[in-house]
């Protein structure tokens, strides 16, 4: 091992000095390896952008127009400077990437997550565990009390709740933010039930999904043109800020709508609360807390590096667990008051 | 266990009074007495007391789930609740729950609970784990926990039991009003059908006044002859019915709760009248011959007392009732008889009571609506809010009708201060200076429809930051915190359940506005913690006071 990791924590981000490259970086830079197109991972304004092809398309309509970005299919190695770069899914949103960066001559291999679920998920690539000596996850859920249910029970919920409000006149609404997990309820409603409506928010993503390949039920943008047929049967799926806008309450249906946010953070009857929604439902594009201690089993790290969410925690556990961990320091850490965190945590991971 | 447990999981998950009410309703129809008595303790604030430590639970979850203390701890931290923060750390070996009827559980899993050692507490728990769901556990927690609140006002869960057995509202709130021990008999004698002991309790529906919105210069034509009114101070406290009945007295506000036990001197004035009497007035503190403000009052309403009456129970005795009307009298309904002739009858009762507690509300004298209007302007100095205004012939009616009569006049009040609006708090933001860290800039809100549409909601139609004691203040800053529902920045979005009448000095148009209403130099008048949100005003209120305005201009 060098005198320098491989991999450090700069004013810019994460830095990869062998491959001369960043690791969505929080400031616009030279070169940076985007692991997927969230706001909080993917600045505009880098001179190149490298991210894997699904991923390219998804970024290609979040960072400034025009931007060059490079893609190489998941799996493929290839070299930069004194560094092999190799992208493997992370499951997470469409073309989420895992970063894994081999020292060229010290053969030393670190793995960045990036955010990632390790469920099964048909609108992205499943995640692929990883072997590595370091590496870095986030650990957005990284508390034992966020153990998910099985998808099919979450999917079953929604579903039904939808049913029983188009019986009673209710139209659904689904708080979801725009891009992932917009796309993930989508796929899993039943299109049987009823119209499925989105937000103007939704409408590029779900055609950068299309244009993936990725199957998503019929769906029409929800406006004046289509409220009559979504009032009172219909499920709309809208961006969160969407809530309490006049453009939402033109959907009300004769039983008037019912609200759901469907999160991670749902499964906390106390930050339920915090949303003006009737409804929570626990479907996270985040690993909880088994999937976060499998994937450090599987990777078989030495070193594990713990950012984004619960990370002092998790590294705690780690360590008493005979693993050298330590905190690495995200963006907002700082900043801001725990309160402000708190709401960051909330709606950037999320996003 | 199970029925239970859905019943708060779903109360937990609605923000929503109809659906409280309705899911209460199913819940007491379809539940056997032995559970459903336990159950309307819990809901009635006499709730089981605590059968296990909170370090014995802690370190029984510990060794059940693998999560070393300090974990749970931070845990905790996140989630706010023990209960609900061992239930989600605890393994879901068991999604399927316990079928155990509730009041065995209770006996059983938690009753046998409280002599034990550590060690077999330990064990008792793990085992009682092993066969309940995730939301059974937390249930479980909050029963073992000895502090269970559920979050439904006990006006609610009155309510639904008054639809399930049957009886009106008033009925209900007079048999639990002594407080109810989880009994399965004294559950099923609570639902039994009318009979004579709840007629004696009953109060009449309350007849209220209408606002009155004429200008001065035109009561000649809305009201006719100023001397066919009998005119009074309408003063600022707490509406009563006082009713004597075989040889009990009871005081009801006119929310329809029963006040006795927070003002025994009031009671007191019982002995004094025959059976079958009942007057209405208002309640009020009353000191050096005026009428101490609202909040003092408020102070008396607060107290938490035993439901059996204390005399004495206060330093001084200072509560009165002023009597304006007399609704039964050697228990006949006197509603038919015109108020002349209830008068007469309301001042031979107050002579002969000679309670100094009691007082007859003095008319007040002016030959022309200018002299009373001159009366009315000065009534702020007399602790008054305004005059009512009732005709001599006005009969006792039921609620509070829309329009006038001519065939049946009713009762008005003219209020002193015109631009006057009760309004539901919806959301909060944190002072600057020497209110920072507190919540004190509010936002509140007027109904956008009346309450026959149930999807009414709560626009938003004026900010205030005046009015309120530092104390009162500090009570809506606990009470911001605690019922956060939504965030937007520094805003926090509250439960719409505080009701502020809210003043201000004119009133216009405007597109900047969600309402479309802007006011003046608006500030809180008071807290009405009498109110109920639904209570509020209306933005048809609001318009009308816009229009009378703009008729005035015109
Ligand atoms: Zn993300």
């Amino acid at each position: 091992m060098g005198s320098a990791p491989l991999v450090e924590v700069t004013g810019d981000g994460l830095f990869c000095r062998a491959a001369g490259c960043h690791i969505d970086p929080w400031k616009p830079v030279e070169r940076a390896i985007v692991t997927h197109a969230h706001a909080d991972h993917a600045t505009p304004g880098c001179g190149r952008y490298l991210a894997s092809p699904t991923g390219k398309i998804v970024l290609a309509r979040r960072v400034h127009a025009g931007a060059a970005i490079d893609a190489v299919g998941f799996g493929e190695t290839i070299e930069m400077g004194d560094a092999r770069l190799t992208l493997f899914p992370a499951g997470h949103i469409l073309g989420s990437a895992q970063v894994r960066i081999e020292h060229a001559k010290t053969g030393e291999t670190w793995v960045i997550t990036g955010d990632y679920k390790t469920r099964p998920d048909p609108t992205c690539e499943a995640f692929e565990p990883v072997r590595c000596h370091t590496l870095l996850t986030e650990s957005t859920f990284g508390l034992p009390i966020y153990r998910w249910d099985p998808d099919e029970l979450v999917k079953a919920q929604i579903n039904a709740w939808w049913r029983e409000n188009s019986d009673e006149g209710r139209t659904s609404v689904v708080f979801a933010y725009a891009l992932g997990k917009a796309q993930r309820v989508l796929g899993a409603l039943e299109a049987s039930i009823g119209p499925i409506g989105v937000h103007g928010a939704v409408l590029p993503l779900n055609e950068a999904y299309a244009e993936a390949g990725i199957a998503l039920p019929e769906t029409v943008h929800a406006n004046k043109e289509t409220a009559g047929e979504l009032k009172g049967r219909g499920l709309i799926v809208a961006p969160p800020s969407a809530a309490g806008t006049p453009w939402l309450r033109r959907f009300a249906g004769p039983g008037g709508m019912s609200t759901a946010m469907v999160s991670g953070w749902m499964r906390v009857r106390g930050r339920r609360r915090w949303r003006p929604v009737d409804r929570g439902f626990v479907l996270s594009d985040h690993a909880d807390w088994p999937g976060l201690l499998e994937t450090v089993r599987e990777s078989g790290a030495e070193r594990v590096g713990v950012t984004h969410g619960s990370s002092r925690q998790l590294a705690r556990y780690l360590s008493e667990q005979g693993l050298e961990s330590f905190v690495v320091p995200t963006r907002y850490e700082g900043e801001l008051g725990t309160e402000r965190e708190e709401e960051q945590a909330g709606s950037e991971a999320e996003q | 266990m199970k029925r239970f447990t859905d019943l708060y999981t779903a109360l937990d998950a609605t923000t929503r009074t109809g659906e409280k009410e309705r899911l209460l309703v199913e819940y007491f129809s379809s539940t056997p007495p032995e559970d459903a008595s336990i159950v309307l303790a819990i809901l009635t604030g006499n709730r089981p007391k605590r059968a296990v430590k909170t370090p014995v639970l802690r370190r029984a979850v510990s060794e059940m789930s693998g999560v070393p203390p300090w974990l749970v701890a931070e845990c905790y931290e996140q989630v706010g609740d023990f209960s609900e923060t061992i239930a989600l750390l605890l393994p879901d070996d068991c999604p399927a729950g316990t079928d155990e009827p509730l009041h065995r559980f209770v006996r059983e899993r938690i009753g046998a609970m409280a002599g034990l050692s550590e060690e077999t507490q330990v064990m008792a728990l793990r085992e009682t784990w092993s066969g309940l769901s995730r939301e059974q556990k937390l249930v479980f927690h909050k029963l073992i926990g000895g502090s269970f609140r559920v979050g439904v006002q006990k006006k609610l869960v009155v309510r639904a039991l008054a639809t399930v057995a049957g009886v009106e509202l008033a009925v209900m709130d007079h048999r639990l009003a002594g407080g109810f021990a989880p009994d399965a008999e004294a559950y099923e004698t609570l639902l039994r059908t009318e009979d004579e002991t709840d007629n004696a309790a009953r109060p009449y529906p309350f007849f209220l006044a209408h606002q009155l919105d004429a200008p001065e210069e035109g009561l000649d034509a809305a009201l006719g002859d100023p001397r066919v009114w009998i005119a009074e101070y309408k003063w600022d406290g707490v509406r009563a019915q006082l009713i004597r009945r075989a040889g009990q007295t009871l005081l009801w506000s006119r929310g329809e709760a029963i006040i006795s036990g927070q003002f025994p001197e009031l009671v007191s004035i019982g002995r004094s009248l025959d059976d079958g009497t009942v007057l209405d007035g208002e309640v009020l503190i009353w000191r050096d011959d005026s009428p101490r403000p609202f909040a003092e009052l408020q102070q008396r309403l607060n107290r938490k007392v035993a439901p059996v009456v204390q005399p004495g129970l206060f330093d001084r005795d200072e509560a009165v009732l002023v009597a304006f009307d007399i609704i039964e009298a050697g228990g006949e309904d006197l509603r038919s008889l015109p108020l002349q002739a209830r008068r007469e009858k309301l001042i031979e009762t107050v002579e002969r009571s000679g309670d100094p507690a009691l007082r007859l509300s003095e008319p007040v004298r002016g030959e022309t609506w200018e002299a009373l209007a001159k009366i009315r302007a000065g009534a702020r100095s007399r602790g008054a809010e305004g005059l009512m205004l009732k005709h001599r012939l006005s009969l006792y009616g039921v609620g509070r009708r829309k329009n006038p009569d001519p065939a049946d006049p009713g009762w008005w009040k003219w209020k002193l201060d015109p631009y006057s609006v009760e309004c539901v708090l919806i959301y909060a933001q944190a002072g600057s200076g020497r209110r920072s860290g507190l919540y004190t800039d509010y936002t509140f809100g007027v109904w956008s429809d009346g309450p026959e549409k149930p999807e009414r909601e709560l626009v938003p139609f004026a900010k205030a930051y005046s009015g309120l004691t530092q104390e009162e203040i500090e009570k809506v800053d606990r009470f911001v915190r605690a019922n956060t529902t939504g965030r937007m920045g520094p805003v926090r979005q509250v439960k719409p359940e505080l009701v502020f009448e809210l003043g201000f000095e004119g009133i216009g148009r405007s597109d900047r506005h969600r309402s479309g209403i802007a006011v003046r130099f608006p500030r809180m008048l008071r807290w009405r913690t009498d109110k109920k949100p639904e209570d509020a005003d209306t933005m048809a209120a609001l318009e009308a006071l816009l229009s009378a305005q703009d008729g005035g201009r015109a």
